[in-house]
């Protein structure tokens, strides 16, 4: 897996890139799937005990693919959405994206990964609360360009933030802060966030946890579609079943074990 | 982009950290004022010290001087010519100065420099520091214009009013001396003129008076009356009059008073040692042979009067006469007496000259101490004073001239060096002074540091969503970095306002305080300004600005590290 390491940050975006790269040397235990994990362990440590959160999870999510992980409180499904979206590191346990392991990439790697590749959609919005509903949406494209190449674009990419805007509705919010938005409209103008940079995978950690469930079920909707019309492979934690149900598949998570895998509807 | 964005955004939402560079703004403020009060302190004494001195000063080690003045000029042209502007010789020798004040005899030490007034004025500012020259100012008006006009050459010769008061008392002395009119007179008699006035040398004939031009009050103009007529001219003059309202120069308005000339008579005076051969005349008001510049604090004294103003009160009035002792340059040295008219008053400002120097005309010194060689008429001197045509030279000139003039016998000397100690001590005091408020600023750096971590507590969560959007940790720490440089470009750049502008109104300020607190900040009689000198130099703001800002930044670095190592996940975890 070598080869991994030198991967040229500007092509991580490009999965058929990264596969080229892996394709050359393929090892025998790749698994399937766009992302995947292999034995995943993690563990906490609160004062001097050792709370293990993941005892070894091995999750293949298709390209494509709306996946929703399941389980109570402390099961991990939090934790393992982190370290699929390079959050955090495991302790033991590999990671791939595109068959091309990332969890051991170096921080510089990683972060390009997070922008390139992710999209991250929380429970309690993080939107910053500074910027306007617009800027937060640009933000992971300022972050990606330097302040000059941000500059010469700035057109083009303040159109695209407005497209994808008024595709999730926030058409006329452009100029509200945070503050000033119902939360179905924060959630909203996350998803956005996480769309601008046109992500190939978009994880999901409690989406609609902080909403009523009118709401709740149309940024479900929104989720729904985007994975429908866009392709976009979706990982959703959450805890409600009636939630999950709305995925392709469910993996349900006990105590740090995959309890069983569903087909949902 | 985002790390402007934000920055530019936490700068103006974040007014908690605004208070934390109050202290960077007072801190650049007070380094401003500070220092540019010291500078202008600092610049004001040397140019005061400059003024007396020269850029050059060649001195001899002895006392007794060095023969042939033109020789030594010769040289002197000679060694380091193409960068001599101007010189002039003078004699510098301690003595004694003398005078009466209330019936006591007061004597003060003095240094005592016999000049060419016309040669010195070329080598430093000296009508600068002429009182004749000066307007009367009370209370920062004008109320009198100079009696002398810049443009007239410095001489030794009495203004109009002090000629009035010198006739005015010689008239009064005679009608004490002759019974006229004196017996319902309470005033005492002020100093007499003629009491001593006894030739230099025994019998040598001391000629005519050097000078081509000297006024006299003219005979013609009325006599007793001149005087009378005016109140303060009868009150103010009379040193026995305790009124403590003296003005500082005898009161007299009126145009630039130029001194009729003509040609002086024979001096009777000289040859006149008893009072009673004193001519009779009204008109006579000639003046002695000596002539002096007497510097200002060795002959008057400060006083607050009743409505707490500072008044100066005049001991001794140009017009006056006073007695000098020294001593000759012959071996072993005699004490010597002479009588001097006083002709004008110096203030340079630097107290340790104004209580300490007293210029005589250099020709008198020289025959009164014995250094005119009687066969050869050739005159010593003690040093020669030279301006150069560019300061920046005075260390070439310097070692020019060393080598022409040995150092055993001669001392050259820039002024500078003439007065390195004094100097000195002022660069050290402002150093000082500027180490102890840069450390304020540093101590304002810990302010920054502790509201930083502050923040970046704050922040955690929106530090994990930029992690978490693909920032890295350089670009979390150049946020905070650019932060902490925005506050400091912030918080210096008021404090440069704050500063400029209360160094612009300084004297305002002051006078403000003055009013609020009922005392004098700013006392005049110690430091002899009127007002508060400064000097703001460009340089020493922009290093204090720049300081200031490269303190802000350090004192965030230690946050902005703290920032960029949270993991994204401990970030988002904080709720």
């Amino acid at each position: 897996m070598s080869q991994t390491q030198t991967i040229d940050p500007s092509d991580v975006g490009k999965s058929s890139a990264v596969k080229s790269v892996v394709n050359k040397q393929e090892t025998v235990k790749m698994p399937k799937g766009q992302i995947s994990t292999v034995a995943l362990e993690k563990s906490y440590f609160k004062g001097q005990h050792k709370i293990p959160v993941l005892r070894g999870v091995e999750v293949a999510v298709n390209e494509g693919e709306f996946v929703s992980i399941v389980g109570q409180s402390g099961s991990g499904k939090s934790t393992l959405l982190h370290l699929m979206g390079l959050l955090d590191t495991p302790d033991v346990g590999e990671i791939f994206l595109d068959g091309d392991r990332i969890d051991d990439l170096p921080e510089k790697s990683r972060d390009q990964l997070r922008n390139h590749v992710f999209g991250f959609i929380f429970q309690f919005y993080h939107l910053l609360p500074e910027l306007s509903l617009l800027e937060n949406v640009l933000a992971p494209l300022m972050i990606r360009h330097s302040l000059w190449s941000f500059w010469k674009q700035r057109r083009a990419m303040r159109e695209q933030a407005c497209e994808i805007i008024a595709k999730v509705g926030l058409g006329h919010r452009m100029k509200h802060k945070p503050s000033e938005l119902s939360g179905g409209e924060l959630q909203r103008a996350a998803i956005a966030r996480a769309l601008i940079t046109r992500p190939t995978v978009l994880l999901a950690d409690e989406p609609t946890g902080n909403l009523d469930s009118d709401t709740g079920r149309e940024i479900m909707d929104l989720l729904a579609s985007l994975n429908e019309h866009d392709r976009l492979t979706i990982v959703m934690v959450t805890h409600d079943d009636s939630i999950a149900r709305q995925a392709h598949r469910i993996v349900r998570l006990k105590e740090g074990r995959i309890e069983a895998v569903d087909r949902a509807a | 982009m985002y790390k402007l964005l934000l920055c530019m955004r936490y700068l103006r939402t974040r007014y908690i950290a605004l208070a934390s560079i109050i202290s960077v703004t007072l801190g650049v403020a007070t380094m401003i004022v500070v220092n540019s009060v010291m500078a202008g302190f600092s610049t004001e004494m040397r140019e005061r010290i400059h003024g007396l001195l020269a850029d050059v000063v060649i001195e001899t080690n002895s006392l007794d001087g060095v023969p042939d003045a033109e020789k030594h000029m010769a040289l002197v042209q000679q060694a380091a010519g193409k960068y001599i502007e101007s010189m002039t010789t003078t004699v510098e020798v301690y003595g004694m100065l003398s005078f009466q004040y209330h019936g006591q005899w007061i004597t003060r030490p003095v240094t005592l420099i016999g000049i060419n007034p016309g040669e010195k004025a070329k080598v430093g500012p000296l009508k600068d520091f002429l009182q004749s020259y000066r307007p009367t100012i009370v209370g920062g008006i004008e109320t009198e214009p100079a009696q002398r006009s810049m443009d007239v050459p410095p001489g030794w010769t009495l203004t109009k009013s002090a000629q009035e008061y010198r006739q005015w008392w010689i008239e009064r002395q005679q009608m004490m001396i002759h019974g006229l009119g004196g017996e319902d007179d309470p005033l005492p008699a002020p100093l007499v003129p003629g009491e001593s006035v006894t030739p230099p040398f025994g019998g040598e004939d001391p000629g005519p008076p050097n000078f081509d031009e000297f006024p006299n009050s003219n005979a013609s103009t009325d006599e007793p009356g001149a005087a009378q007529q005016d109140d303060s001219a009868v009150a103010a003059p009379t040193p026995a009059d305790s009124e403590p309202s003296t003005p500082l120069i005898a009161d007299e308005s009126g145009p630039t008073f130029a001194p009729p000339q003509f040609e002086a008579p024979p001096f009777e005076a000289e040859g006149a040692p008893a009072v009673d051969e004193l001519p009779d005349s009204v008109g006579w008001v000639g003046l002695l042979d000596g002539r002096l510049y007497v510097g200002m604090g060795l002959i008057s004294f400060p006083y607050e009067d009743d409505n707490g103003k500072v008044q100066t009160l005049m001991m001794v009035k140009p017009g006056d006469d006073v007695k000098l002792s020294t001593v000759t340059s012959g071996r072993p040295p005699d004490t010597t007496h002479f009588n001097a008219t006083v002709v004008d008053v110096f203030k340079s400002g630097m107290s340790e000259y104004d209580s300490n120097l007293v210029f005589c005309n250099l020709e008198y010194l020289q025959k009164v101490r014995g250094m005119v060689d009687p066969s050869t008429g050739v005159r010593s001197i003690t040093s020669i004073q030279i301006k150069l045509k560019d300061e920046a030279d005075a260390k070439v000139v310097v070692e020019r001239l060393q080598a022409v003039f040995p150092p055993g016998r001669y001392s050259v000397k820039t002024w500078e060096q003439k007065q390195g100690p004094l100097l000195a001590a002022v660069d050290i005091e402002s150093a000082i002074l500027n180490v102890l408020l840069f450390l304020i600023i540093a101590v304002a750096g810990f302010g920054i540091l502790a509201i930083f971590y502050m923040i970046v507590v704050e922040k955690t969560r929106d530090i994990g969503i930029l992690k978490a959007l693909g920032a890295g940790s350089g670009g979390i720490m150049s946020i905070f970095l650019s932060y902490g440089l925005a506050l400091g470009i912030v918080g210096s750049g008021v404090g440069v306002g704050i500063g400029i502008l209360f160094v612009h109104y300084i004297n305002e300020i002051e006078k403000f305080i003055t009013w609020i607190t009922g005392h004098k900040v700013f006392d005049e009689r110690i430091y002899y300004f009127p007002e508060i000198p400064t000097s703001i130099s460009a340089t020493m703001v922009i290093w204090v600005a720049v300081g200031a800002m490269a303190i802000a930044v350090l004192a965030s670095i230690l946050p902005a590290r703290r920032a960029a190592r949270l993991r994204p996940v401990e970030a988002l975890r904080f709720e």
